[in-house]
């Protein structure tokens, strides 16, 4: 099982816009609450009101800064979940057979039935997309909420990914990347997406967007004022006013 | 071949769903409460609920751990160690209400101003204040006088509705938008919807922020101004827009009282015999009041009389912004913000103001009758919170920011910013607060409202203040929203008097919502001569552990959000849309599993046993059962009741008889109900005739209320002549300098007050706090997946700064203000004013408390930056101590503050500690497996 | 990477077992009777002491079998069925040699073989992860075999071969150090590949997504100080090489081959305790953990 599939059905992934994100961390909280009643072992915390709290999450939320050549130093919010990778080196190294990648759609998942809790497959994993449950001893990852998007039991357009279904900024998009049409495709074309350590050789199925240029508006100088002043002091104001208001 | 396990991916999701209000926070979403097995199983957004379209914050999520948190009280307490030790003794709620009503009905026989009822973040003020003023006390408000006061007040006044969550930018079509001093927000899901809209057109955002988090992180421009300084900043891009003539003169003529003459003797306004101001005709000439059918009023108009010309407000507002001390180069460095840059934003905003102007083809009457082809809309919007209200100088400041986007013609206009009903409503028709005090019987109206002038000021015959707060006095006189951060204070100096009890809900007094909280301690543990606690009374109102409760005397725990009804009201803060009215409930999703009853029940109880008039049936039992009770069958206006939805036979809105199946309605429809307002009216609300016919069918007012936008305020103009010297009631010799330069009718800037108590080359650094987004103040921090995310605070300091005392992350300094020193870990920020330091707000906490363990890393690596703030300002060598706040409205200035920083040895705690408080519930288990139902 | 001890134990012992195996394979010695029952006893307490060793640090050891499943592509997979047939065939021939006073050469060689094989895949675990560079070279599986093969050389009292091969050992160990130590900066794996941000200029972590640690912090992004690595290193150089080949040198009896094995077994797991411990995985850029020196 945990040969890679040749190909798979559909590719479906998310693209994670770094310009719009927030970083309020409701993707974070909605994913650990959906996750932790559904598929597979509840997320655990340890300690969790003690000293050193703890617990597994599949989703967090980095903030970085970022300082231009020139300029302002920028700040960015940088969500971090499984990227269901292609050729996902966490699948091939797990002894068990427990992680996949499901032929249908390219969703990597773990069986925990089978799971060991070895943890060679978070070794193998560049973008720390993996987390041991320190109750249960078997790893959690990112399901692509594989319970929600098929989910007969949910409407039709709740059937997106829990984080994506929260994210009030819009800063999350789930979609199919087999297929050239689609949403998560364009906005990826358009905005240029990217792939996160490229080369690791992954082949991330998600996207990111980078953010948009910044600070762009440039200092106006005196001399060559753009804003063309009618009148430097009130009286000539008011023979301008008196000019414009005959109009009205 | 690749065989897959099997995986059933249509699992069944929840037994059923029940839709409520979150209270997470005060936004107020809707929210998808999945149950199983009859438990809380997961909590999503409400996709219809207008306020967040199904999106939810990580604190809405986190729900579930807030409603099987440990740290939940269990059972009425009754005090039995000191104060602040935290033993307690669990009774009846019979013998909790005999507490109660044994310390309150004296207390209303005899002097019920010495009852002081105090609500915090209150969500159901109208009814709070409803039974405050039916027990009779003047003393009561909630938390708005140290929240953002500033801004509601500056925005009632001068537009008739404010920023808070009172209005929003037409998201959907505004082009740009600006954005000043804001972490989070009320609004805050709609704010992040919002962005999004914008970020998906394209539509260029700029933060004016000292600090880059967060919103401002995302914005295209970031402006990282000084803080205290927007107002100078503000004004000079009025400065340039002005010079540049590029202002909307139509919109200045028609909606504003530009035109509106000023009598040049005294400053005031003319007006005719109504009342009503004056304007010159341009197409007469004559001087006719403001809203006369037909006009067009001359924004240059002129009206002699008796050798005396008076000119219009535009006149006056021309000569004094058109000054050099507004002009870009006069305030660059004292904002940090270059001259150049100051006007690229000024062409910037009238490129997008007048050359991308949209027009809808709408038609639409103004209140004097004209008919309008076309709705014109200047598409940049501005927002704005408590960055620039919790100054000193911050309501000035407000009023500046109104005052550009007046200039702009970009209120209540497509692309602008539209207020939400009730709003827009002119500040006249507010209420003006009240102070009356009968024993035994309510006060003589409500208690907060607008004052228009020094005669509605809350002081007693001798001139000393009415309240216990000092609202409404010559310190703050258009403190709107009480001034609930003084009231412990006060009541400790006994200045302006003493209270008996000290009653209060939902307010962590004792720890992060309190100024100078080592004090504070202080004053609610402090003993007199005869071994008796200064304030005798403290009865106290919480759902959790948290500092408060240590320091009440009577603990009545209130039920978790999920457990009780609630009613954001019309009467109140409703969750209206700018295209819609709209109003919401909380009902219980669940029942408690503790002996606990919701606060506004107990408040029916009590004012039962209490005989409040409003509270008891004639034959004197109990009127209103429950709070479900009273949301349904309490009538405030004939045909108008805390809810605006489903009346009468459930198809009345606004007006309506009592509907006993309004509650259900409510559930059926997803907690909440919402009224469009009709095509037409979206915007020029204020004049827009259809608008004012709908408002006043659905409610909102009782006859149409168009009104002048008020760049000019008159009633400040009225409290500097009292300060001058005119008129009867005149302020006290000591302030009448500080009125006459604050109170200045146009908006001005002057430097915050903390600056001329403290030298700034000894504290050369500004201090600020900010909202986590995904942490609400004190109480998100018992939650089990939130604490993860914060589990303790750094104080960020710039990297010059970082460079220039050798430090490195984590490493730990001394931070001091003139009033006290405290001790943190630093961490280094680059986007970041050079000379600010900040921190997240409130999550330290004090050992003991919250169902955490002592040495929780909230306590040991978290702090409050409140051990630096002080209610009072440095003394100044004049006999007074000025109180930390705008001088207008009383609004805390929790922004002034100046820090100077040095490096400490490294330490495993920050600084100050306090004793540990014995928990009165425990402590929370050691791990947590939350699954519920038995898949 | 956190320093588990259950992983150092046993690679550690493990790996001189199957050394062990190894020379007992191919009849270096070839005892007879007790004293092959005792080689082999020792060989085998190594080698499956260190393999129930490596279960301790599972979450779920009762599922242990299931680890044979994935030998296609995963070398723990590989080295579970190497090492069972190492041991197979191992066993097989101990009998021969207990029982029968026999030694079943093909047997032997095949076991020794497969016993070396074990070794390598238990290193092409570690090897082969792209994530953590310092592991991802030939030398890692190099090592590990040369430490395995020195170790059972000394137990098996190979006089002037465990010589060479203590020195060879130290040789490589050397070098895989001086190439680690440049290794996770030497690599293509960067802040900015990893954020993608590299474009909009320099990279740094403002704050982790939790102010608590996490699985990841803890198995991941374990830091060393660099003072206190050399230190370990000198010690692991003195006790693995050093003392060995100063007692194996001048004096080969029992008693100096027990202590050089112990103090060689000590270096040993020195060294794997510092192979784990300053392994950058590159999960840690995430952190703002790697970057800079
Ligand atoms: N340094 C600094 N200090 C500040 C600010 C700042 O910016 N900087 N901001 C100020 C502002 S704007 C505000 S609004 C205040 C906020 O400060 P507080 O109003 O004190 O806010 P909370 O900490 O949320 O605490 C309110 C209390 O309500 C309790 N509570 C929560 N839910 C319920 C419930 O359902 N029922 C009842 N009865 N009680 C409940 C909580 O347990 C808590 O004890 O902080 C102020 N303090
Ligand atoms: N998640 C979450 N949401 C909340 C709350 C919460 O605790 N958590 N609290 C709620 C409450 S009670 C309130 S009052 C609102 C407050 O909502 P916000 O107004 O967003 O409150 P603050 O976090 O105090 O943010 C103030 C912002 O102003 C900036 N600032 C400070 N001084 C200046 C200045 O002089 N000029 C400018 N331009 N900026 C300045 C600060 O850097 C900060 O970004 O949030 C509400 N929403
Ligand atoms: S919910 Fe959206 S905006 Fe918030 S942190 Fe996640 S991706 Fe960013
Ligand atoms: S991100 Fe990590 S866990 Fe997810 S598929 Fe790629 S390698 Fe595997
Ligand atoms: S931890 Fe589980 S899923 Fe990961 S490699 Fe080991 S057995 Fe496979
Ligand atoms: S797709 Fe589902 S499992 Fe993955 S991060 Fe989003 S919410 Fe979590
Ligand atoms: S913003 Fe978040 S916490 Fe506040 S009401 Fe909405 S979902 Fe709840
Ligand atoms: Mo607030």
């Amino acid at each position: 099982m945990t040969e890679l599939p040749k190909k798979t059905k559909r590719k479906l992934g998310l693209v994670i816009d770094l310009d719009t994100c927030v970083g309020c961390h409701a993707c974070v909280v909605s994913c650990k609450g959906w996750n932790t009643k559904n598929y597979g072992v509840p997320l655990s915390d340890q300690d969790p009101y003690g000293s050193d709290p703890e617990g597994t999450f599949l989703n967090r939320v980095h903030t970085y800064e970022v300082q231009p050549v020139e300029g302002e130093a920028q700040l960015v919010h940088f969500p971090r979940s499984c990227l269901h990778c292609e050729d996902a080196p966490c699948v091939t190294v797990c002894p068990t057979g427990a992680s996949y990648k499901r032929v249908e759609d390219g969703i990597v998942l773990v069986n925990e039935q089978d799971c060991i809790g070895c943890g060679l497959c978070a070794w193998a994993c560049p973008y720390g997309a993996r987390e041991l449950d320190a109750a249960e001893g078997v790893m959690k990852k990112c399901t692509l909420c594989v319970d929600r998007i098929y989910n007969d039991n949910l409407p039709e357009e709740d059937r997106v990914p829990a984080c994506v279904r929260t994210c009030p900024s819009g800063a999350r998009h789930f979609g199919d990347f087999s297929d050239p049409g689609s949403e998560v495709n364009k906005i990826s074309e358009s905005r240029g997406g990217f792939d996160l350590m490229p080369e690791q050789g992954t082949k991330p199925v998600n996207k990111y967007l980078p953010p948009r240029p910044k600070d762009t508006i440039k200092e106006i100088d005196v001399l060559s004022p753009l804003l063309v002043p009618v009148a430097e002091e009130p009286k000539g104001f008011m023979d301008w006013l008196d000019k414009k208001l005959d109009g009205f | 071949m690749i065989d897959q396990p099997y995986l059933n991916t249509s699992p069944k999701v929840s037994d059923e769903i029940r839709q409520t209000t979150c209270y997470m926070c005060a936004c107020r979403c809707g929210i998808d409460v999945h149950l199983k097995d009859g438990k809380v199983a997961y909590i999503e957004g409400n996709r219809n609920h207008p306020v967040n379209k199904g999106v939810l914050c990580a604190k809405g999520s986190a729900g579930i751990m807030q409603v099987n948190a440990p740290s939940r009280l269990r059972a009425p307490l009754k005090r039995v160690g000191p104060r602040g030790a935290g033993k307690f003794k669990e009774i009846t709620w019979d013998e909790a209400l005999q507490l109660a009503v044994g310390c309150l009905k004296p207390v209303r026989d005899k002097n019920p101003e010495k009852l002081a009822f105090f609500t915090g973040r209150d969500q159901s003020q109208s009814f709070t204040s409803f039974w405050a003023q039916d027990f009779g006390t003047p003393n009561y408000a909630a938390h708005g006088g140290f929240c953002s006061v500033n801004m509601a007040t500056a925005g009632i006044y001068t537009i008739g509705g404010a920023f808070w969550e009172f209005g929003e930018p037409d998201w959907e079509k505004t082009k740009m938008f600006m954005i000043f001093g804001v972490a989070e927000d009320h609004d805050s899901n709609p704010i992040k919807i919002g962005l999004s809209r914008l970020k998906e057109r394209g539509s260029k955002i700029i933060a004016v922020n000292p600090i880059r988090t967060g919103y401002n992180a995302i914005a295209d421009e970031w402006i990282g101004i000084v803080p205290g300084t927007d107002g100078q900043f503000i004004l000079a891009l009025v400065h340039e827009l002005l010079k540049a003539g590029k202002i909307d003169l139509d919109y200045l003529s028609r909606y504003t009282n530009a035109p509106v003459l000023v009598d040049p003797g005294s400053g005031l306004l003319l007006r005719d015999k109504d009342g009503k101001q004056l304007v010159v005709d341009k197409r007469t000439g004559d001087v006719v009041p403001f809203d006369k059918t037909a006009i067009y009023p001359d924004l240059k108009g002129e009206y002699s009389e008796d050798g005396a010309c008076r000119k219009t407000v535009f006149h006056s507002l021309v000569e004094q912004y058109l000054k050099p001390e507004y002009s870009p180069e006069a305030v660059a460095e004292n904002t940090g913000i270059s001259a150049g840059k100051i006007r690229a934003i000024a062409l910037e905003l009238s490129k997008v103001a007048f050359e991308e102007s949209i027009e809808l083809d709408c038609s639409w009457k103004d209140f004097r009758g004209e008919e309008h082809k076309k709705m014109v809309g200047r598409p940049v919007s501005f927002h704005a919170m408590r960055g620039i209200s919790a100054h000193s100088n911050g309501f000035q400041t407000c009023r500046a920011l109104h005052l550009l986007q007046i200039l702009l013609g970009s209120i209540e206009v497509p692309g602008g910013f539209r207020l939400k009903p009730p709003y827009p409503k002119p500040a006249e028709i507010h209420p003006k607060p009240h102070c009356k005090v009968t024993p035994g019987f309510p006060l003589d109206g409500p208690h907060l409202g607008f004052v228009h002038g020094p005669d509605d000021l809350m002081l007693k015959e001798d001139g000393t203040p009415a309240r216990i707060d000092k609202a409404f006095t010559w310190e703050n006189p258009m403190s709107a929203h009480g001034l609930m951060h003084m009231v412990i204070s006060n009541a400790y100096h006994g200045d302006p008097y003493r209270i008996d009890t000290l009653f209060l809900y939902m307010a962590n007094m004792s720890w992060n919502s309190s100024m100078n909280t080592r004090g504070v301690i202080k004053m609610l543990t402090d003993v007199n001569e005869d071994g008796n606690y200064i304030i005798p009374n403290i009865i106290y109102s919480d759902a959790y552990s948290s500092e408060m409760v240590a320091y009440a005397d009577l603990i009545l725990p209130d039920t978790t959000y999920l457990e009780r009804h609630d009613c954001i009201s019309i009467l109140d803060r409703p969750i209206s849309k700018a295209g819609a009215l709209a109003d919401a409930i909380r009902w219980p999703v669940i029942t408690p599993d503790r002996n606990v009853r919701g606060f506004q029940s107990v408040l029916c109880e009590l004012g039962a046993k209490l005989g409040l008039p409003n509270f008891v049936n004639e034959d004197g039992s109990q009127k209103y059962k429950d709070y479900a009770d009273y949301i349904v069958n309490h009538i405030r206006k004939p045909g108008i009741g805390p809810l605006a939805g489903f009346r009468g036979d459930g198809t009345c809105t606004g007006r309506g008889e009592v509907n006993p199946k309004q509650l259900d309605q409510y559930i059926k429809n997803g907690g909440f109900f919402m009224k469009k307002i009709p095509d037409g009216c979206h915007y020029y609300k204020p004049w827009n005739m259809d608008y004012q016919s709908w408002a006043v069918e659905m409610g909102l007012y009782d006859s149409p209320q168009p009104y002048l936008f008020q760049l000019y305020l008159e009633p400040l103009r009225k409290f500097q002549r009292a300060a001058e010297g005119h008129g009867d009631r005149q302020p006290p010799d000591h302030l009448r300098e500080r009125i006459r330069n604050t109170m200045d009718p146009l908006p001005i800037w002057y430097p915050a007050f903390e600056d001329n108590h403290v030298n700034t080359t000894d504290y050369p650094l500004h201090a600020l706090t900010q909202r986590p987004m995904a942490m609400y103040h004190s109480w998100g921090g018992q939650n089990a997946w939130l604490r993860q995310i914060h589990g303790m605070n750094p104080l960020y300091i710039s990297s010059k700064l970082m460079r220039k005392h050798a430090l490195q992350d984590g490493e730990w300094i001394k931070v001091s203000s003139v009033h006290g020193s405290i001790i943190v870990p630093v961490a280094e920020m680059a986007a970041l004013n050079d000379d600010t330091v900040w921190t997240w707000n409130a999550i330290g906490k004090r050992k003991g408390t919250w169902a955490l363990e002592e040495n929780a890393p909230e306590t040991t690596k978290g702090f409050l930056l409140n051990h630096l703030i002080h209610e009072l300002l440095p003394p100044k060598g004049d006999g007074y101590r000025w109180a930390n706040a705008d001088p207008i409205t009383g609004q805390a200035a929790w922004f002034d503050l100046r820090v100077k920083i040095e490096k400490t040895e490294s330490s495993n705690s920050t600084e100050p500690r306090f004793e540990t408080i014995k928990s009165p519930v425990g402590v929370g288990p050691k791990s947590l497996q939350w699954k519920v139902g038995n898949d | 990477m956190r320093p588990a001890a259950s992983i150092i134990i046993f690679t550690s012992f493990s790996g001189i077992g199957f050394g062990l195996l190894f020379f007992l394979g191919f009849g270096l010695p070839a005892p007879r009777g007790f004293v092959a029952l005792i080689f082999l006893g020792i060989a085998y307490a190594l080698a499956i002491g260190g393999l129930i060793s490596s279960t301790f640090h599972l979450g779920h050891p009762e599922r242990a079998l299931k680890a044979f499943t994935q030998w296609k592509t995963s070398w723990l997979s590989r080295e579970a069925w190497l090492a069972l047939g190492a041991l197979f065939f191992m066993t097989i021939y101990g009998i021969g040699l207990v029982f029968f006073g026999v030694a079943i050469g093909l047997l032997g060689v095949l076991g020794a073989l497969l016993s070396l094989a074990t070794v390598y895949s238990t290193s092409m675990i570690y090897a082969h992860l792209k994530t953590v560079p310092r592991w991802n070279t030939p030398l890692t599986p190099t090592l590990f075999l040369v430490i395995s093969l020195t170790g059972g050389s000394i137990i098996t009292g190979l006089g002037e071969i465990t010589l060479i091969l203590l020195l060879m050992t130290g040789v490589i160990q050397v070098i895989v150090w001086i190439r680690g130590d440049r290794a996770f900066y030497g690599s293509q794996t960067k802040i900015e590949t990893a954020t993608g941000l590299g474009r909009e200029g320099e990279i740094r972590s403002f704050a982790p997504p939790h102010t608590g640690s996490n699985y990841l912090l803890r198995e991941f992004v374990y830091v060393v100080g660099r003072k206190h690595a050399s230190k370990l290193r000198l010690i692991c150089l003195v006790m693995m090489i050093g003392i060995p080949i100063a007692l194996l040198s001048t004096a080969f009896n029992f008693l100096t081959s027990l202590v050089a094995a112990f103090s060689h077994l000590a270096g040993v797991m020195v060294s794997r305790w510092l192979f784990f411990a300053q392994a950058e995985h590159v999960v840690g850029l995430y952190y703002g953990k790697r970057v800079g020196t």
